[in-house]
């Protein structure tokens, strides 16, 4: 009896153990498991592409408009750039292979050599040319806020004195609101932007700051569609640059030199209206689309 | 070394890391006696006469028990407040203190039901047929002869509760509440040359918390158990 | 099963009828709140069915809710795993004959207990992307299985610490008697009727390590929760896929649960130390104490 109560014993342990040797083992779909799969570890060469190599892009998953998993595909403005540029450094679309990059993760993709290039909402800044370098910018996007269509008193962020604004926790956008612009305003934090999207939708939130491109990218969500609009009115500058490996100036000018002709032949135009077809959004033209910055 | 100390004073000045531990000793505070009284309830419940009650108090349990917290906070900010209105002030920083305080309030009331129901478990039958048999029903035995001794019984894993529910208010940045999880990872997004640094004051921050609880509960734990 | 309740008396007609009415009255106030929620929700659009329908595509469950149940389970597996291990060795040296070891590994225990789960999750993660020694795309679930390990398993080292401790003496001492050293004696003797005795406890310790893997999706690791808040920022229908989420999360843990007390119940006679589930959020065990009145958990007031 006391024999068999032990081998129960010892079939749980190793029942944990096999489970989880099951799952070590187990084929990785990079497309699909994100932080848990291991990419292959092949011959990553960055420029000029051998038939059969694959080129490794950084973006966002859950960026509605911008970079966003649907399915097994990736859809948004930084996945077209992203195809678009790769394209004319000679990979074809299936040779890309598409990497998560989460906002904190983006210099250590980069640095560990496990994406060969970032389109991912990257903004350029000095701090961050410390550690990688930058191709573009690609965009000029600024912060700016999205209200429900029926909003007519919001034009600005000095509006929202007195009501309620959201953002994603950790983000400093609202916080600038609160101290440049209208200190009477009620934020809250959400998990993801989709959730202030609902809020704002509600009517508990009056409305939802980032960047204008995001918004508009979530504004043209099909189930968004109509019901919110990105007011047009940005109050500050980033720049969304193509993140490559420190020094790599040879690449910086090859991206460069494609976003050069993506303009000149109207695609990036195209990428923009095709991203936030629906919501009467237009890219600031002032900065738009932007002027490249010198390699180094 | 001591520059490496002045930056990080620079980092304390910048960022209020106490006020942040206050917000929360206040949701442990506020959610410790309101988990109380649901737990209480809800154990009452379990051994009350009333089939009904019974498995409403299971479901609760089993329910409330095996979902993550996060979860529960996350439905208390978009299904209770966005989309249900139930709102507890206009004031959104109170609306949201009082959301996070609800959201671990009805989880943890779980866990406190749990223990209090081992409490129960540590009176010995004699004390309930005594009660009886002196012609108290239900809810006069429950009150003046068990429960009281199952509370000192329960002490322990009640203590536990507590201690997990200081350590789970972390969560309540998802509730849209400043708090010193979500500071912590403010203030290495923003100085992440000293990250060591920062992560050791808030884990100290913690220890320096958690083991007062702890200690007293053992103490109390010895000094109120009941010799049988 | 069949304990004799002894808080109150076999209802009479008269407590009958009032229960029936008491019953009835509990439900029509259940169904009501219940209907005033649905009905709200409704009036939001929430039931719209073109919400929830999306839920039932294969689509939705080949790329979301699958990896990511299958991230849940791969990081809770790791977890459960590591977190043996680490509390085996931690436990077990809480009871060495060294005081430096002892005193060693009750500080390291003691610290990630009192440190929230969260807290570590975190700085690991952000650490570990600073420090660049791993490749990126492995972070996110380096991070979150260290912290579920480094926290369950110093839980489940006070386990081991009070499982050994809660064995009648007699069992050291009979190992001794027949020549064994002290540890011999707690490696051969002790450590296997208390690894029993604790089964249930460390089963509901696992429902922690898969409920607290949730947590992951503050650190972008592709989880249950995470997966389902992607699927629902697609559709915009976050509410119906996190309820989702949920209805998973519980049905697992619930059968986890369920198995705990059953493993509490079968195991019960293979060993002289005792049986319990532990019912508590996330510390399992008494701090360092042994309570009073568990044995009488059998002959348990409790109705049944």
């Amino acid at each position: 009896m006391r024999s068999t109560r032990m081998a129960l014993a010892a079939i749980a342990a190793a029942g944990a153990l096999t489970l989880s040797a099951c799952a070590a083992s187990s084929p990785d779909d990079t497309t699909d498991t994100g932080a848990g799969g291991e990419t292959t570890a092949s011959g990553d060469a960055t420029d000029g592409a051998a038939a059969g190599d694959t080129i490794r892009i950084g973006i966002k998953f859950d960026q509605p408009g911008l970079g966003f998993q649907d399915g097994s595909e990736y859809r948004g403005f930084d996945v077209d750039v992203a195809t678009y540029v790769t394209e004319a450094l000679g990979y074809s679309a299936d040779q890309i292979e598409w990497v998560e990059s989460p906002s904190a993760q983006r210099e250590n993709l980069l640095a560990g050599g496990q994406v060969d290039m970032i389109f991912a909402t990257y903004s350029i800044t000095d701090s961050r040319r410390e550690t990688v370098s930058f191709a573009g910018p690609y965009f000029v996007a600024g912060q700016d806020l999205l209200v429900r269509t029926d909003e007519t008193d919001i034009a600005g962020p000095e509006d929202l004195e007195g009501r309620n604004l959201c953002s994603v926790t950790g983000s400093t956008s609202a916080e600038r609101i609160k101290t440049d612009y209208a200190e009477g305003v009620q934020l809250v934090e959400q998990p993801s932007y989709a959730e202030c999207v609902g809020l704002l939708r509600d009517g508990t939130v009056d409305a939802v700051t980032t960047d204008d491109i995001i918004l508009a990218g979530l504004a043209a969500q099909e189930g968004n569609a109509g019901q919110v609009r990105v007011v047009g009115n940005p109050f500050s500058t980033e720049n969304y640059g193509v993140g490559i490996p420190k020094g790599d100036v040879e690449i910086c000018e090859q991206i460069n030199a494609a976003l050069t002709t993506m303009v000149e032949d109207g695609s990036w135009d195209e990428a923009v209206t095709a991203n936030t077809e629906g919501t009467g959004y237009t890219a600031n033209a002032e900065t738009n689309p932007p002027e490249l910055m010198a390699c180094s | 070394m001591s520059e490496y100390l002045s930056q990080f004073a620079d980092l304390f000045a910048t960022y209020n890391v106490p006020l942040a531990f206050w917000m929360n000793i206040k949701l442990t505070f506020f959610a410790a006696i309101f988990s109380l009284v649901i737990g209480t309830a809800l154990a009452l419940m379990r051994i009350s006469p009333i089939a009904s009650l019974r498995l409403a108090g299971t479901w609760y349990v089993n329910v409330l028990r095996n979902t993550p917290l996060t979860v529960i906070m996350v439905f208390g900010v978009l299904a209770l407040w966005s989309k249900l209105g139930v709102s507890f002030s206009p004031n959104f920083d109170e609306n949201f203190f009082r959301l996070a305080v609800l959201g671990l309030s009805v989880y943890h009331a779980a866990f406190v039901c749990e223990a209090l129901r081992s409490g129960v478990n540590t009176v010995p039958v004699g004390q309930a047929e005594a009660a009886r048999s002196i012609g108290l029903s239900f809810l006069p035995a429950a009150r003046i002869i068990i429960l009281p001794q199952a509370f000192r019984g329960a002490i322990a894993p009640l203590g536990n509760t507590l201690i997990a529910l200081t350590k789970n208010t972390t969560v309540a940045a998802t509730a849209s509440v400043a708090e010193a999880a979500g500071l912590m990872a403010a203030m290495i997004e923003f100085r992440s040359d000293v990250i060591i640094g920062i992560f050791l004051t808030f884990a100290i921050g913690w220890v320096i918390i958690v083991i007062p609880v702890g200690l007293l509960t053992t103490y109390l734990s010895r000094r109120l158990a009941v010799v049988r | 099963m069949s304990t004799q309740n002894v808080l109150f008396d076999a209802p009479g007609p008269r407590a009958r009828r009032n229960f029936a009415i008491g019953n009835a009255v509990g439900v029509l106030l259940l169904l009501t709140v219940l209907y005033l929620v649905i009905s709200r929700l409704g009036a939001r659009g929430q039931l719209d069915p073109a919400l929830w329908k999306p839920l039932l595509t294969s689509r939705s469950w080949q790329y979301y809710i699958l990896p990511g149940l299958q991230n849940t389970l791969v990081a809770g597996a790791y977890s459960i795993v590591g977190a043996m291990v680490f509390g085996l060795l931690f436990g077990v040296g809480r009871l060495s004959g060294s005081r430096a070891i002892r005193w060693f590994c009750g500080i390291v225990v003691e610290f990630f207990r009192a440190v929230p789960v969260l807290i570590m999750m975190v700085a690991g993660w952000l650490a570990l992307n600073q420090l660049k020694l791993i490749p990126a795309e492995m972070t996110s679930l380096v991070a979150v299985v260290g912290a579920l390990i480094l926290y369950n398993g110093s839980v489940i080292a006070e386990l081991v610490r009070s499982g050994i401790h809660g064995l009648p003496k007699g069992q050291r001492e009979a190992g001794l008697a027949i020549g064994l050293t002290r540890n011999q004696s707690i490696r051969s003797i002790e450590l296997p009727q208390a690894l029993i005795a604790m089964l249930p406890s460390l089963v509901s310790q696992f429902v922690v390590i898969l409920k607290d893997s949730a947590l992951g999706y503050y650190i972008a690791y592709a989880e249950l929760l995470r997966n389902s808040r992607l699927l629902g920022t697609d559709g915009t229908n976050i509410l119906q896929t996190l309820f989702v989420a949920a209805a998973i999360f519980i049905l697992i843990n619930f059968s986890l649960s369920r198995f705990a007390e059953f493993l509490a119940r079968r195991v019960g006679g293979a060993t002289s130390g005792k049986t319990r589930v532990g019912d508590v959020p996330n510390t399992v065990t008494t701090i360092g104490l042994e309570q009073s009145g568990t044995a009488a958990a059998k002959r348990g007031l409790e109705h049944r």
